[in-house]
């Protein structure tokens, strides 16, 4: 028996942009998430990277449904959100969180802390005053219970993405989806928020949709990698296979763009340096996606689309001519 | 020495707002040599980009910069800003994280790069125009003759951070000072960059100040680092050394916190980064230090030698010895 809670199934959706140069206002297609499948276990890490514009945020808001999909499939605890009416939707959706990147942003600066925090349970219709959860979820993030007659204002960064995350768990939540949690907070502040999120899954069981573009904060958080390039998933495997063993070469590549912070390790390795940057999404390259930028390109990269296969190490990528 | 080209001494910055004043950079020593790089890492907040805006003359009136910044051996320090202008672009240049602010979105690439050339050289404009597309070429632009006489628009995030580096490097300074210069770029990109500048370093001489938040970046390509944390430096060495027995309790839980193939748990500092319009008395880490004590409030610690670092920690000998949790 499977343990999965999330299924997503040939994803797609597609954004109508509009030219606004010369008078002809023709209509042009981003395909921002292009044919995406994955399942995310209970009580596991899914780590989503890529580069800016691979579909990331997207991808992760499809799933909550606050955007719908062009098509494909998001199936939710056995649910197929497609075909649910709004109420039953409305139901399943506490079960799913986001927390964003900028702790800033996303509280409202004339709320206390506390009513931030009650506020998913009263639009939800939980009956109570809710002082006694509030109390529980402060101290959960690593919070006191003084703190919630406070305004945001009063709280540092690290401090404001503890409250998001109170927030995100206050209906109890089977899967949250972190997009970029602590790409705005300096690491010594990250580590505690890392450090948070790992206590939570071990506490709740709950599992975790992962986007971040820092691989090193990937690599220590999840369970299994998926990476995207272009609204694509090119390679999706366990952690430790992805990084160990990358048979993508778009991977291989971004792997060793990343600088390793021990210095002796990071000068002895040998680099690819990518040519280029990522073409646009309105028309991608044919075939493969990878393939403007990739050492390996042959034609049969341009005609046909590489679809994900099993590799040798049990991780999935989709390449005419994987690494092994 | 002979070969210093940048040497600061004691800078104080203040800005004077209505909610009060903020020390944003206080006593700051540092010293770059010829040929090298130099980076500099902090919290964000710690006086990065106000050290060396300060040291370029860039900070406005509202602020009261103190101290000495000698380059190449004249005191910038107390020079009006008429001479600062000539010093800029010919002996040092700065480049910043968002490119496009560097750039003219009217005038054409080559004509910008052009310009400061003949800001500071005798140059005729085909002269001009000729060496701007050497030097596309010189930091990896395709097709230099045709992109030079594109505008900033046509080109990608990535690209335009080359044509400012270009402009940047066109009066070989002596001293190029990048603050955040990857920043805003994707990884894949960003290792370009860095290529680029280390090129600059390694084929010109150029001394690279390079101003980051990321250790990985600093492992990459710096010869030294620096370490600033509240408006101060805590430690300076090479990155090697650091990396390696770290004295300074700052520097030691920068690194507990960064995450690490094959690292468990990791361990942040506690607390966070202290109001700068009101930084803790003595030692402004203290207040996160797991071996501050009563002398840690009084003292402010300067910078000293300790085994092949310069620490500024009171207690540094006194430190248990750093063990890299593997
Ligand atoms: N509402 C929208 N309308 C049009 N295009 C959009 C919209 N939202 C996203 N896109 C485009 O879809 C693509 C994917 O964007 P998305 O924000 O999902 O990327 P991402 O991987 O999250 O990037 P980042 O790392 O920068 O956050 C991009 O090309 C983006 O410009
Ligand atoms: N123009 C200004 N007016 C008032 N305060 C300022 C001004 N510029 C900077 N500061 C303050 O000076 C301190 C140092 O800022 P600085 O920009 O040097 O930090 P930094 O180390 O470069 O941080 P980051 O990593 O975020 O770029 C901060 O407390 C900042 O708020
Ligand atoms: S399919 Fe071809 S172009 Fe794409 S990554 Fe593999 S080798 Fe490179
Ligand atoms: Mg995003
Ligand atoms: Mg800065």
């Amino acid at each position: 028996m499977s343990d999965e809670l999330l299924r997503v199934t040939n994803l797609v959706k597609n954004f109508e942009v509009r030219r606004t140069k010369n008078s002809g206002a023709k209509k042009r297609t981003v395909q921002a998430v292009a044919n995406v499948s994955f399942s995310i276990e209970r009580g596991q890490t899914l780590g989503l990277v890529g580069e800016s514009g691979s579909g990331k945020t997207t991808l992760g808001r499809c799933v909550l449904r606050l955007i719908e999909p062009t098509s494909g499939q998001v199936e939710f605890d056995g649910h197929d959100l497609g075909s649910m009416k709004f109420e039953e939707l409305r139901a399943l959706r506490r079960k799913m969180q986001i927390v964003f990147q900028d702790p800033f942003a996303s509280l409202d600066p004339k709320m206390t802390v506390g009513a931030s925090i009650a506020e998913p349970l009263i639009v939800q219709g939980v009956p109570g005053d809710h002082n006694d959860k509030i109390f529980d979820l402060l101290e959960l993030v690593g919070l006191s219970v003084d703190h919630a007659s406070r305004f945001p204002h009063e709280f540092s960064g690290g401090q404001r993405q503890r409250i998001g995350i109170a927030r995100a768990l206050a209906l109890n939540p089977a899967l949250i989806i972190l997009d970029e949690p602590v790409s705005a907070l300096d690491v010594s502040i990250q580590a505690g928020i890392l450090n948070l999120f790992e206590d939570l899954q071990k506490k709740l069981g709950i599992s975790y949709l992962f986007i971040a573009h820092d691989l090193s904060v990937v690599r220590h958080v999840a369970d299994r990698i998926a990476v995207m390039y272009l609204g694509k998933i090119v390679e999706i495997g366990d952690q430790e296979t992805v990084f160990e063993n990358p048979t993508h070469p778009y991977t291989k590549a971004l792997l060793s763009a990343v600088p390793l912070t021990d210095p002796k390790a990071e000068r002895a390795r040998t680099r690819v340096i990518l040519e280029g940057e990522v073409p646009s999404p309105i028309n991608p390259p044919s075939g493969c996606r990878f393939r403007t930028r990739c050492w390996k390109a042959q034609d049969i990269c341009a005609q046909q689309e590489p679809v994900l296969e099993l590799r040798a190490m049990g991780q999935m990528s989709a390449c005419h001519f994987p690494e092994s | 020495m002979a070969d210093k080209i940048l040497q600061i001494r004691n800078l104080q910055v203040t800005f004077d707002t209505p909610f009060g004043q903020v020390f944003a950079v206080r006593g700051v020593d540092l010293d770059v040599e010829a040929g090298e790089l130099l980076g500099v890492v902090g919290e964000s907040g710690s006086g990065k980009s106000v050290t060396f805006l300060a040291a370029m003359g860039l900070l406005s009136s509202r602020a009261r910069v103190s101290g000495s910044v000698v380059l190449a051996g004249e005191e910038l320090i107390g020079k009006s800003s008429r001479q600062l202008r000539s010093v800029r672009g010919r002996l040092m240049s700065m480049i910043f994280q968002d490119p496009l602010s560097a750039l003219n979105p009217v005038h054409r690439v080559g004509k910008q790069i052009g310009e400061m050339l003949q800001a500071h050289q005798n140059l005729t404009n085909k002269q001009a125009a000729a060496r701007a597309v050497e030097l596309l070429d010189i930091v990896g632009i395709p097709q230099p003759d045709q992109r030079s006489s594109q505008y900033p628009h046509e080109f990608s995030g990535g690209m335009r951070q080359r044509v400012v580096i270009a402009i940047a490097i066109a009066n070989n300074p002596k001293l190029l000072i990048a603050d955040e210069p990857t920043t805003a770029l994707d990884v894949t990109v960003q290792a370009q960059i860095l290529e680029v500048i280390k090129r600059v370093q390694q084929q010109f001489g150029t001394a690279v100040v390079l101003i980051t938040h990321d250790l990985g970046v600093i492992a990459r390509v710096a010869d030294i680092v620096d370490v600033m944390y509240a408006g101060r430096n805590v430690e300076q060495g090479s990155i090697e050394s650091l990396y390696d027995h770290p004295s300074h309790p700052y520097t030691r839980g920068l690194l507990a916190s960064i995450p690490q193939p094959g690292k468990g748990r990791l361990t942040p500092i506690r607390g966070f980064p202290p109001n700068m319009m009101d930084p803790p008395s003595g030692c402004a880490f203290r207040t996160r230090c797991d071996f501050a004590d009563s002398t840690c409030e009084i003292e402010i610690p300067e910078l000293r030698a300790f085994s092949d670092l310069q620490t500024a920690c009171l207690r540094a000998q006194l430190l248990p010895s750093f063990r890299k949790t593997q």
